[in-house]
């Protein structure tokens, strides 16, 4: 997948002529306005996201092969994944578990529920259907309150199986020029959850609201790592505009190939603008399916709605009902953790007092990134909370995979070293680094190892006399209030020292002096 | 209950189509003939007092058949790619493919 590259948020641009009033709506902070179009009306964008997860389990859906990322290709299969004649599938009771809690936390209702054959012809189902949910879907009716204070009511949440992994070989690298594809059916089985919105969303910007906070929703019940470079969570949106104020829904167009939030954003900008171009030109969108371009900023056609896949769904015959005992449901519901909203307000409560909008920030990285556990934790064994909150959104979320299995002991020591001067904020972080590394360890160790002892106050006073001795004309300026002079000064007190120094302790040591 | 359409011949260039089957206008018209007295066989359940009998997703009275979450080894890639037409890298080769996944 594509990194992220170029200005975020552009919407729109060139591609839908005349209706870019709604540029960069996606980003910024006035992104729920209504996109204005290049007449004099007003038109509201209405948007429904159907949002693929992939399930944190140790086996595919229907057999016992593993589901990893990254695995050499084509090493976990077996003859159910690979569509062998003869295999039958045998749901994964886990998987049921998964679906049931993702339904609990988003105050859905479990009901009896079947699997349903999906028709089609295409190499990434060797069996040509995939296995899903379609009139009797396990999760039914919900809702994610936003921190925003808005809510989207989810329509259901289903179980299926996600497709295997082609790769379009050709000189291009395009699909349309590709000479074959290569085909690894790792992937082929893994458990999904869809989960599919009502038309509740009114602009870009709510939309990635929504997905980050169903992302938090989703982590926090365990049921996904909630990666979305990594494919585990996918989206299509569903787009359409009509005139502000009106109620009727427009013809919606499907989007597919949003791998990102910024892709999310950006597509969703894309689309209003194209569709308020058409609609007053033409009065009329046709309704198809269209692919997200990242690199060209744009939506293209992928099929009409003539040529929409017919896709002869049957009930699937080697599979029997799913009617998850009462008692089992409320054990799945009884099993979801701490949803994110009562996490945010967890770590604003250790902080106490109202939080800055910095830390609005932090509190909202830490319990997205699935971080606020080892923060409380480091907490309760004696960290400065403020402290734990900084480099938890910030050291740790840089490198989030190690640093999820962190040992919080280490982590409330070495803050409490940086917290009582025995280490300055730089000295800190690369004992930290180190703790991330290892997953733990000894923090007064790996800094004597590395020669961190701190200066002792008296012999920073000593070096910090004997550096404003060796600089009379500055020390003279400094004194007569030029101010950023203490930057000069703290520079050279780092150098005498070896950046053994804490910049904080140099600064009060400088108005200590001063006075 | 509204009379079931019957089975044309359109409907069955249209199934046929969807299962990539090439069928002559002979066979298309012998199809037509034999699915429309199948389907008119299903009708006849249009005929019983089906009011007091809920829908069955399954003829077997079993529900709930699970496993365990627990990996077990698969299959041998070597011996999996030695069965299919064409491989490389470790993957299967495939014809070029006109148009997306759907």
């Amino acid at each position: 997948m594509r990194p992220p590259a170029g200005i975020d948020g552009g919407a729109g641009d060139g591609g839908a002529g005349g209706a870019g009033g709604n540029r960069g709506a996606g980003d910024s902070a006035t992104g729920d306005a209504v996109a204005r179009g290049s007449g004099a009306t007003d038109w509201e964008t209405v948007v429904g996201l159907e949002v693929h997860c992939e399930l944190k389990t140790q086996t595919k859906l229907f057999c016992c092969c593993k589901n990893a990322f990254g695995d050499e290709p084509n090493t976990n299969v077996c003859p159910v994944c690979l569509g062998l004649p003869g295999s039958l599938p045998v749901l994964n009771a886990f998987a049921v578990e998964l679906a049931m809690r993702i339904g609990a936390a988003l105050h859905c209702e479990v009901r009896p529920s079947s699997f349903h054959r999906k028709n089609y012809f295409y190499p990434d189902m060797p069996k040509d259907y995939q296995i899903s949910q379609y009139d009797e879907p396990i999760n039914v009716g919900g809702w994610l309150d936003l921190p925003d204070g808005s809510r989207v009511r989810i329509v259901r949440a289903h179980l299926e199986e996600d497709t295997g992994k082609t790769t379009h070989q050709g000189e291009s690298g395009r699909i349309h020029a590709a000479d074959y594809a290569l085909v690894d059916y790792n992937r082929a089985g893994v458990p999904l959850v869809e989960i599919v919105s009502e038309p509740d969303i009114r602009s870009s910007a709510q939309a990635r609201r929504y997905v980050t906070e169903l992302r938090a929703v989703l982590v926090a019940t365990g049921a996904s790592d909630g990666r979305m470079e990594e494919g585990s969570l996918r989206v299509d949106a569903n787009v359409s505009v009509r005139r502000a104020g009106t109620t009727a829904y427009g013809t919606r167009c499907e989007i597919k190939n949003l791998n990102s939030l910024r892709s999310l954003g950006r597509a969703i900008d894309y689309e209003t603008a194209r569709q308020i171009a058409l609609l007053e030109a033409t009065g009329v969108v046709d309704q198809e399916t269209r692919h997200w371009d990242e690199s060209g900023g744009r939506t293209i056609p992928l099929r009409s709605k003539e040529e929409a896949f017919d896709y002869r769904y049957f009930p699937e015959p080697d599979l029997v009902p799913l009617v998850p005992e009462a008692e089992w449901q409320a054990r799945a519901a009884g099993s979801v953790g701490l949803l994110p909203s009562a996490r945010r307000q967890r770590l604003v409560g250790l902080i106490g007092g109202a939080p800055s909008a910095h830390q609005v920030d932090q509190v909202d990285v830490v319990v997205a990134q699935g971080l606020d556990d080892l923060v409380v934790a480091a907490v309760a064994q004696g960290a400065p909370a403020e402290l734990a909150l900084v480099r938890a959104a910030n050291e740790l979320a840089a490198d989030l995979d190690a640093a999820l299995a962190l040992d919080p002991g280490s982590f409330a020591q070495l803050l409490t070293m940086e917290a009582q001067g025995a280490l300055t904020a730089t000295q800190s972080k690369a004992v930290l680094a180190e703790l991330i590394a290892a997953g733990g360890g000894d923090p007064a160790g790996i800094a004597a190892e590395k020669g961190f002892e701190a200066l002792s106050q008296s012999s920073l006073a000593a070096v910090v006399r004997e550096v404003v001795g060796a600089n009379p004309e500055e020390w003279a300026r400094f004194l007569a209030g030029e101010d950023k002079l203490a930057g000069f000064f703290t520079g050279q007190v780092m150098r005498a020292t070896g950046g053994k120094a804490d910049g904080k302790a140099i600064a009060a040591e400088l108005r200590r002096l001063r006075r | 209950m509204s009379e079931p359409k019957p089975l044309g011949r359109d409907d069955v260039a249209h199934v046929a189509r969807l299962a990539r089957l090439s069928l002559s206008e002979a066979e298309l018209e012998m199809f037509t003939d034999q699915l429309a007295r199948v389907v008119d066989h299903a009708g006849d359940i249009a005929a019983l007092d089906v009011e007091s009998v809920p829908p069955t997703a399954h003829p077997l009275p079993v529900r709930n058949v699970l496993r365990p979450d627990e990996p077990r080894p698969g299959l041998d890639r070597d011996e999996v790619l030695a069965a299919a037409p064409d491989s490389e890298a470790g993957r299967f080769k495939v014809p070029r493919i006109v148009g997306e996944a759907p």
